[in-house]
């Protein structure tokens, strides 16, 4: 010391606002806080976070834990079965989006899709008889983010399931997720009717061998160019996949042609992803996933490493706190609805997409994507006011993901729990509406908020594990 | 009723199409609208909808409004509608500023203001030792002029910021100067030779704008808040205000103000103060100890305090102070009337008169003995400290809000017994913005309840403020005296002529 005197007095003020006018009339230097109490007013949750502010430990952790997010590599190997890739999926094992969940509390749609996924599996005759088993017990049901997997909103893997594998090629983890139905009546809805069913066989027994024949002949796709690419073409990979499903098909439809695939199947598969703007949403989220995962499990560190929900509960996972769920009710999403529907009809919040917001994409990145904003009327200012908060609760900005509205600017990226307490700023999120009951399908899209409770209970955690 | 229309090579994104789809669904005598790229898909999901009825071919680069309701007239009112915004051509503005983000934390604002230095802190007390400890932990020095935080809380963010040599300043800091930039309740002084490590806000207040009027300035005035010379605290932050102003080249003399601290800090604070290598003013308030010597010089009250700075800053030595005359002019009381009722906005001018007066009952008496049984009641000589908790509770400070010490103001006149009503007004950032305009009126009115009566009600006061303070000395001075108050320099003068007034009425 002394900084205090000798340089120049800037004084942070918080509280009483009029203080801050007597400092400037006199030629000192004041910024304004416009300040709300933290956690909510909790003050134990308060006291608990300003021991972990700055504090060395959980610093050096997050260094490290953003460090390995920023240098991972994910790119997409190709297509496999899930009961074969997924390292410990049962045989008698069914895998849903978010934070575990029994059968008794899950939400319409995820209900309706693993009553289709055991009619899928041929393990029920009907879908009473599924319900039935499913209720017994004799199924075993986990989250996607226990297995390195994801899946968008009900996000059903079943062990026959194909699924996309992505590898990090730095830290060599792997991450996995289903392929994309399209929209109208799907699994990840909840609907179980015989077209749904028909359609995943399909899936299963030509999109996933004809694609896995085209990763014969074009090896790995890298996958941050091409999300790279599709920000800058007005995507933000959560919400908007049109420009990263276009760039994906350029680059699939030639090893098509050159693979060992029929001209017919060749060109069912290249008919159905080009009917479905949604169809690299699930390799954005594998790729999200298996970044994350790479910054996941760094003793004392306070980085979100995971942002789930399964419909009735939100879940979030920090690198720090091991594989503990941090859970608070899923909010129902403020959006924009279809024609014949409200609020009323809508499931919570639902699905693992928000593992792209986790990874700083989707409503972090909405500064890419102007026309996302419109869902909650807002403008394309919005959408920039969006990214450009989101940065006050990350760490870092993805040099990897830049934004051209920013100037460039990486996209935010590395949410730190005890930021998002701090602030009060919840972490924006882009997504998709279900319908309530299941097998309705999609009835929206808007945007909503991580919910505070899930990182107050994680500032709480993480102080106890910090020494003062 | 169904209208539909298709609207060729009309390219619009679903998002936007869905949100004029929301708005025409609002719009009078409309049950059901939809506006979508005319694609198989979105017919289909029209049909099932309801929206469409007969066969309408796909047309998938076309643009479909669909309507449903009762009249027609209602219907061709809301194609309208639609026509004329998908028509809408008028740019848009779309510079503008980004909405920045407000700053809710320190960490937020840092980022914009990586220079800042101070964190000054007046949340409510329930928050404000975790708002510290973050300031702290981010290398920030403090100002906490929130109370009501645990003495516990006190100590841990004190010893925490002693190991990093941070300053805490309070909690219930009132006041500081820090290069001359008020901090808080503060006046506007100039800049000098004097330093000051309160334990007293309004005790600084007094001192810095007294060194102000005396030709003095201020180098930095440094507040410690009331708890830091208890023994659990051991006067951290006035050992450590200490010194730095012994070793900041700009103070050439400084002044230390408490309320007596516990004989153990006591002894601690005079060593330090003994090796500061300039001299060192103390004014422990109400103590009659005197360890003066060599740099040391011991005041009785703040306006010697003052005085004493201002003589040594300049290299010279303090004058004889307590011999100062005091000119009380001449007052008809009646018969009956013999009793002197303070009525204090600041705690320490109120304690330093008790000091002063001797044998009064006060609620912040300086002898336990002396303390009040009902504050609301007067009884003999009697001096009040309005910013005490029970008068605030629910209500702003009596440096803000004047309102409770007129009303009591009035109540000490229809008192038969009372002869002297001793105020203190204080000016400077955060007061109250013009109080005579406030007081005189109550004043006035007081007068006014002893002259019915026939008696004669002294007002006796002082203004703690300087010419640069945004109420203006002068301008309240004029006031004040205009209504007939008896005006001194300092509270100290003042609490001595309350005393001269009625020392003959017995």
């Amino acid at each position: 010391m002394s900084s205090l005197f000798g340089k120049p007095l800037s004084v942070l003020n918080e509280g009483i606002a009029s203080f801050a006018d007597a400092i400037v009339q006199r030629g000192g230097t004041a910024t304004r806080l416009e300040w709300a109490p933290p956690a909510g007013g909790d003050r134990a949750v308060g006291m608990a976070l300003a021991r972990l502010v700055n504090h060395p430990t959980v610093e050096a952790a997050n260094a490290k834990a953003a460090e390995r997010y920023m240098a991972a590599q994910p790119r997409l190997e190709g297509i496999g079965v899930a009961r074969e890739v997924l390292p410990h999926l049962g045989s008698r094992m069914i895998l849903h989006a978010g934070p575990p969940i029994a059968w008794q509390r899950m939400c319409g749609p995820m209900r309706g899709a693993i009553v289709g996924a055991i009619l899928y599996e041929g393990w029920a005759e009907d879908a009473d008889a599924a319900a039935a088993l499913a209720k017994s017990g004799d199924i075993q049901f986990e989250p996607c983010h226990h297995h390195a997997a994801v899946g968008p909103m009900s996000g059903i893997i079943s062990p026959s399931m194909p699924v996309w594998i992505v590898a990090n090629a730095t830290h060599g983890n792997r991450a996995f997720s289903n392929l994309n139905e399209g929209l109208g009546k799907v699994l990840r809805f909840g609907a179980n009717s015989r077209e749904v069913l028909e359609r995943l066989e399909w899936m299963q027994k030509t999109l996933g061998p004809t694609l896995g024949a085209a990763f014969e002949v074009s090896k790995e796709l890298e996958l941050k160019p091409l999300m790279a690419q599709a920000l800058h073409m007005g995507d933000e990979v959560h919400n908007r996949n049109v420009a990263a499903s276009s760039l994906l098909i350029r680059r699939l439809v030639p090893a098509l042609l050159k693979s060992s695939a029929s001209a017919a199947d060749a060109a069912s598969v290249i008919e159905f992803i080009a009917g479905n703007d949604h169809f690299f949403l699930n390799i954005s989220m594998a790729a999200c996933k298996s970044m994350l995962d790479a910054a996941h499990g760094v003793a004392g560190s306070s980085v979100v490493t995971a942002m789930a929900r399964n419909g009735v509960d939100f879940g979030i996972r920090v690198s720090g706190l091991g594989e503990h769920w941090f859970t608070a009710p899923a909010p129902v999403v403020n959006g924009l609805y279809f024609p014949a529907y409200t609020t009323k009809d809508a499931a919570p919040d639902l699905g693992d997409s928000a593992i792209t917001e986790t990874a700083g994409l989707g409503g972090f990145a909405m500064a890419a994507a102007p026309a996302i904003v419109k869902f909650v009327g807002g403008t394309p200012q919005d959408a920039l006011a969006n990214t450009l908060a989101m940065a006050h609760i990350t760490l870092k900005r993805n040099g990897a993901f830049t934004l051209p509205a920013l100037d460039f600017a990486g996209t935010p990226a590395c949410i730190d729990a005890r930021r998002v307490v701090d602030t009060g700023m919840l972490p924006v999120i882009n997504t998709g509406i279900a319908h309530k009951e299941p097998g309705v399908g999609q009835i929206g899209a808007g945007v909503t908020r991580a919910p505070l409770a899930c990182f107050t209970q994680a500032v709480t955690a993480l102080a106890t594990e910090v020494a003062p | 009723m169904y209208i539909q229309r298709l609207l060729p090579n009309l390219y619009r994104d679903s998002v936007s199409l869905m949100q004029l789809s929301a708005a025409l669904g609002k719009l009078p005598g409309v049950e059901q609208a939809s506006a979508v790229m005319a694609t198989p898909g979105n017919l289909e999901f029209l049909r099932q909808a309801g929206l469409v009825n007969g066969d309408v071919v796909p047309r998938p680069n076309d643009l479909l409004v669909a309507l449903r309701g009762k009249s027609t007239a209602q219907l061709e009112a809301a194609l309208a509608t639609a026509l004329a915004s998908l028509n809408d051509e008028s740019a848009k503005d779309i510079k503008g500023a980004v909405a920045e983000a407000p700053l809710r934390s320190f960490q937020m604002a840092l980022s914009g203001a990586p220079q800042a230095n101070l964190a000054l802190i007046s949340v409510p007390g329930d928050y404000a030792a975790a708002e510290a400890m973050k300031a702290l932990r981010l290398g920030l020095h403090v100002m906490l002029f929130s109370d009501n935080v645990a003495l516990a809380d006190e100590v841990a963010l004190k010893r925490f910021a002693k190991e990093r040599e941070l300053l805490v300043m309070g909690p219930d800091c009132g006041t500081a100067i820090i290069d001359g930039v008020p901090l808080g309740f503060a006046n506007a002084v100039r800049r000098g030779a004097v330093g000051v490590v309160g334990a007293s806000g309004t005790g600084t207040q007094q001192v810095t704008s007294l060194v102000h009027r005396r030709g003095g300035g201020i180098s930095h005035a440094i507040g410690t808040g009331g708890h830091d010379l208890g023994k659990d605290v051991g006067g951290i932050t006035m050992l450590h205000g200490l010194g730095l102003l012994a070793r900041d080249a700009d103070t050439k003399a400084i002044v230390l103000i408490s309320k007596p601290p516990s004989p153990a800090i006591a002894r601690e604070v005079i060593a330090a103060a003994r090796k500061a290598g300039k001299p060192v003013v103390i004014n422990f308030i109400g103590s009659t100890e005197d360890p003066s010597g060599g740099n040391l010089h011991v005041s009785r009250t703040l306006d010697d305090a003052a005085a004493a700075a201002v003589a040594l800053s300049n290299g010279r030595k303090p004058g004889r102070v307590a011999a100062k005359t005091l000119k009380v002019p001449r007052v008809k009381f009646k018969k009956g009337q013999r009793y002197v009722r303070g009525l204090f906005s600041g705690g320490t001018f109120c304690y330093e008169a008790s000091a002063l007066l001797g044998d009064v009952w006060s609620n912040a008496p300086v002898d336990p003995k002396r303390a009040i049984e009902d504050p609301w009641k007067s009884r003999e000589h009697t001096l009040i400290d309005l910013g005490d908790d029970v008068f605030t509770r629910g209500r702003p400070h009596p440096m803000i809000d004047l309102r409770l010490r007129n009303d009591r103001m009035l109540q000490e006149a229809a008192d038969p017994q009372v002869a002297v009503i001793l105020l203190d007004v204080v000016l400077g950032y955060g007061s109250h913005p013009d109080p005579a305009s406030e007081l005189v009126p109550a004043i006035e009115k007081a007068q006014g309840i002893s002259r019915k009566k026939g008696r004669s009600l002294a007002v006796v006061a002082s203004v703690c403020g300087t010419d640069e303070d945004p109420q203006g000395l002068e301008r309240q001075e004029k006031a004040l005296r205009e209504a007939g108050v008896l005006l001194t320099e300092s509270n100290a003068s003042a609490a001595r002529l309350a005393g001269a007034l009625v020392a003959k009425l017995r």
